[in-house]
């Protein structure tokens, strides 16, 4: 339907952020997937978080791979820049993005398919770098855009829609990022927009490589009895570990909580992550418990969601290659070229 | 028995075994001729092994300048027992054997026809030295003392460049000047008069540099303004990131801060470096990759939405022998076909051919312009011959006026201003349409970078009207790279002729050394290097002004004759191919003897000397 303009005029008595902008300016494209997509529930919760944390919508660069979440960065932030890449290879171009320009907010979207199977290797290794961006998986666990085959995240024993019962051992997204050194580990239910905007706002706000799965189901291939990844199944065997508020500054801050549930998370940016424990014993920075604790809901056929892991003393990529300050992309000749002086005195070394 | 006597003018075979430490030894005693002024031509030959097996060191003096590979050995220095039969068997009638006579070899190990000259190495290292590496690593400076001895080399030259190699680690110094004494004096004392091969000195070097092709081309994107490489390592490309690396820590840290003006990743795979360049050329840095074919095969589909999504990249290919599991150590000019069409769906990719370490250089520095004034991939085309090994140029040279060419990018201000922008409009008639980088203006200029399915101004479009108005411009915008590419450098004969050679890259210097051979017999030949695809006019004119091309290569099928063949249209019947592939760099003697056959077999009578204006 991206045939249809969307209409730009705003109601006028719409808020606006701090930066100036209604929820409507980080808005894009009408989307083109099934009604009850749950990846549209995800882009309405980026463009909320986005929102909220008072980002210009301009700033950031959308990035993702191939399939049904891929075409999504079309349907929010209508004025950043998208780059709908190559399938399973997001990870490697939001590298090199992030790379030139080290002042944008880096989102990475994309889907099971194309994370844990084709791209699964790049996935490893973004994680393993941190890069600084926030990488959403859109997790469905069949392939919607070629109609309904499994995909690496199916749990073994569940149905298709056609019956036939998936036999291969999943991967679990979260876990994964666990062991390979993501710094900021969530998960979500598009179905749960509470839980998922202060999610994505933490994971954005965290600089790092932050990995947010959302289990999203398909309403096309993947919502009927026998599927673990449907609505009814999530609703019924989601446990959310913890409840998240984030505040971009400290000054926001206007609800009180009764001591005892809530830890705040302090953040070198100045803003504010306070948790609500609903799992008095969880410790969110805790990696090999939260390793631990996903393992068992597994086992239980249980989805744990909410705020798994967070490293508060996270570094990212451009920490690690001691880069300068300002961008890559921002040099001129006058910072990079060492000029024909110096040459002179290669050349003489080489005689 | 016929003995070889030359002055300036012979080629010396160092036969080792990889890990002994033979490299640097054997580097110095290259360095000595140039040091007293005479072209030298040095070429590794090794396996694809860390230690333990054969290796190769070859240098051809020549003071003439020819630096490709002569073909054939007058001297080898056999330090290698497992390669000794097949060592011996190389040297020309007449030639010389160098060994270590410390153990008594049966008559039967030598050969008739050739002069031997034995020293107890390892007795007069068993004797000096008690350490074992010790014995190990000064045996290959000895054997260069008294090769200096034998040859007449200067013995100040060695010491000199000994001195400058240790500058700072006196303790490595004198034992080193000591060991070359050593193998100096005793051949001055043991071995006077055994060797023909004689040095003199000349004044053929000039101001000439002494380096290799990958070194070169990592200076000359450092030059070129590089700030981003990803890369995966594969011989023969190593060593070119690598060099990045160090040129870029000595040279482009941050005075005041300490921190980098540059970032290297190491990537996972092929794929992933392609696609992290991608991400940094979309985003605004000049990016690029070093790779060989088997790499550049992984990278096939980036290369694609590269090419369609209009993004800067430029990719280094060291060519080698293919395939993966091929012969990675060896030289070949392979991979033509594979890069000028990389990827699936219609592309054609920019192509630069550099011939030596200069041109690596200078040419990795206009790779990134390129790349960025026509926004696509831009391919560097050297080769294991050029990128690994020594090779005696022309000096690097920069104007220090010259700015980066960032392409056509669209600032903030001229959004601002209302200018209109289609990310693929062709505004200017050269097929190159304009581009935003993202963060650039809060409300125009964004757009969504995706393959084929868009029209001019970026919308979703499957619409076939819009998919070939988009793939037209594309053939419009190559049509505008013709002239931005390095031009072809053409040499004519003396007299006017009908027959006509296409060469490229590493092949240059052996097909200049073949040139002259055959102005010398008056045989009439032009000559075309071509150094870019696509082809500019001035090669459609070559081609058709001439009634038969040969078309010399280093790969099989003649890749770049089929690049001529399918792009200018024309008769494949007067396209030669001259074909050298065994993974050994082209010779002139190759060259010579085939072009000669075929002058032969066309009929064509060489023009008797006098008789050329």
């Amino acid at each position: 339907m991206t045939y249809l303009a969307k209409p730009r005029l705003h109601h006028p008595t719409l808020p606006v952020n701090k930066v100036g902008y209604t929820r409507r300016d980080y808005e894009g494209k009408v989307s083109t997937l099934c009604a009850g997509c749950g990846h549209d529930s995800i882009s309405a919760a980026i463009i909320q978080a986005c929102w909220e944390l008072n980002i210009e919508p301009h700033r950031v660069a959308k990035l993702s791979g191939i399939g049904c979440s891929s075409k999504t960065p079309d349907y929010f932030l209508g004025n950043s820049h998208g780059f709908n890449s190559v399938h399973g290879r997001m990870p490697s171009v939001a590298t090199g993005a992030n790379l030139a320009n080290r002042d944008l907010v880096y989102l990475g979207v994309s889907g099971d398919g194309d994370s844990a199977s084709i791209g699964i290797g790049q996935f490893a290794h973004v994680m393993r770098r941190g890069v600084n961006m926030t990488y959403i998986v859109e997790n469905n666990g069949v392939y919607g855009l070629t109609k309904g085959q499994f995909s690496a995240t199916a749990d073994q024993g569940s149905k298709s829609k056609r019956g036939v019962v998936n036999s291969d051992s999943p991967i679990d997204m979260a876990s994964l990022a666990l062991l390979l050194g993501a710094t900021f580990v969530a998960r979500s239910f598009s179905g749960d927009k509470q839980q998922l905007v202060p999610l994505i706002m933490a994971a954005i706000a965290h600089p790092g490589a932050s990995f947010i799965d959302v289990i999203s189901p398909c309403v096309a291939f993947n919502n009927h009895p026998g599927s673990t990844k449907s609505y009814d199944y999530v609703r019924d065997h989601n446990d959310a570990v913890n409840r998240l508020d984030f505040w971009p500054s400290r000054d926001a801050i206007t609800v009180d909580y009764a001591q005892g549930d809530v830890i705040d998370v302090p953040q070198h940016d100045g803003s504010i992550m306070r948790l609500r424990k609903t799992h008095p014993e969880y410790d969110p920075t805790d990696r090999l418990k939260a390793m631990d604790m996903i393992g068992q809901h597994q086992a239980k056929g249980e989805v744990l969601t909410g705020l798994l892991y967070l490293n508060p003393d996270a570094e990212d990529l451009h920490a690690h290659l001691n880069t300068v300050n300002v961008s890559l992309n921002q040099l001129t000749a006058r910072e990079l070229c060492p000029g024909s002086d110096v040459l002179e005195k290669i050349n003489a070394s080489l005689r | 028995m016929k003995k070889i006597e030359a002055v300036n003018d012979f080629v010396v075979k160092f036969a080792n075994v990889n890990g002994s430490g033979s490299a640097s030894a054997n580097e110095l005693f290259a360095k000595s001729f140039i040091r007293m002024g005479i072209p030298v031509s040095p070429r590794n030959i090794f396996p694809s092994n860390i230690q333990g097996l054969p290796t190769w060191y070859e240098v051809r003096v020549t003071e003439k300048g020819y630096l490709g590979r002569r073909g054939g050995v007058d001297l080898m220095v056999a330090m290698n027992p497992q390669t000794w039969t097949a060592d011996v068997k190389e040297i020309e009638p007449g030639g010389y054997l160098f060994y270590d006579n410390t153990k008594p070899m049966p008559q039967s190990r030598f050969r008739e026809d050739i002069h031997v000259i034995g020293i107890p190495l390892t007795e007069i290292c068993n004797s000096t030295y008690t350490d074992a590496r010790e014995r190990q690593l000064f045996k290959n400076i000895i054997y260069v003392g008294a090769l200096a001895a034998l040859m007449d080399i200067e013995p100040e030259a060695i010491t000199e460049l000994i001195g400058e190699q240790y500058k700072g680690k006196e303790k490595l110094l004198k034992p080193n000047v000591n060991a070359f004494q050593m193998g100096y004096n005793y051949a001055q004392e043991k071995l006077d008069g055994q060797l023909g091969l004689k040095v003199r000195r000349a004044d053929n070097v000039g101001n000439k540099i002494l380096v290799d092709g990958n070194s070169a081309a990592a200076l000359g994107c450092v030059y070129g303004g590089a700030s981003v490489c990803a890369w995966y390592p594969i011989t023969p490309s190593s060593s070119l990131a690598e060099s990045f690396q160090k040129y870029c820590q000595r040279l482009r840290v941050d005075k005041e801060s300490g921190r980098n003006k540059f970032a290297i990743v190491q990537a996972e795979d092929e794929l992933a470096s392609i696609g992290m360049v991608t991400g940094a050329g979309w985003n605004g840095a000049r990016a690029f990759t070093a790779t060989s074919g088997p790499g550049i095969s992984l990278m096939q589909e980036f290369i694609g939405l590269a090419y369609f999504a209009e993004i800067p990249v430029t990719i280094i290919d060291v060519q080698r022998g293919g395939p993966s599991t091929g012969m990675p150590t060896r030289t070949q000019q392979s991979d033509v076909l594979l890069c000028a069409y990389a990827s699936h769906g219609d592309t054609k990719h920019v192509l630069l051919f550099p011939e030596d370490p200069n041109e690596c250089f200078e040419f990795a520095a206009t790779s990134l312009d390129l790349a960025n004034r026509l926004q696509t991939p831009v391919f560097l085309m050297t080769d294991l011959d050029i990128g690994m090994n020594t090779r005696l140029c022309e000096p690097f040279r920069w104007d220090d006026s010259r700015e980066y060419d960032r392409g056509k990018v669209m600032t903030a201000e001229e959004l601002e201003a209302g200018k209109d922008f289609g990310r693929y409009l062709d505004v200017d008639g050269d097929g190159i349409p304009y581009r935003t980088l993202p963060g650039t203006h809060p409300t125009k200029g964004s757009y969504f970078t995706r393959g084929t399915t868009k029209d001019r101004y970026a919308r979703y479009s499957e619409q076939g009207t819009d998919y070939v108005d988009n793939m037209r411009r594309l053939l419009r915008k190559f049509e505008s790279a013709k002239e931005m590419v390095p031009q072809p450098v053409v040499r004519r004969a003396k007299q006017k002729t009908k027959i006509g050679a296409v060469y490229y890259g590493s092949t240059s210097p052996s097909m200049t050394e073949a040139m002259d051979v055959l102005d010398e017999q008056g045989v009439m030949l032009d000559t075309i290097r071509i150094r870019a695809f696509p082809f500019s006019e001035a090669i459609v004119e070559f081609v058709s002004e001439h009634d038969q091309v040969f078309v010399i290569e280093q790969n099989r099928d003649a890749q770049l004759r089929s690049l001529l063949v399918n792009e200018l249209n024309v008769d494949p019947a007067k396209m030669m191919p001259v074909l050298h592939y065994d993974g050994t760099p082209i010779t002139a003697r190759f060259i010579l003897a085939e072009i000669s056959e075929r002058m032969r077999l066309l009929n064509v009578q060489p023009i008797k000397k006098g008789k050329a204006a």
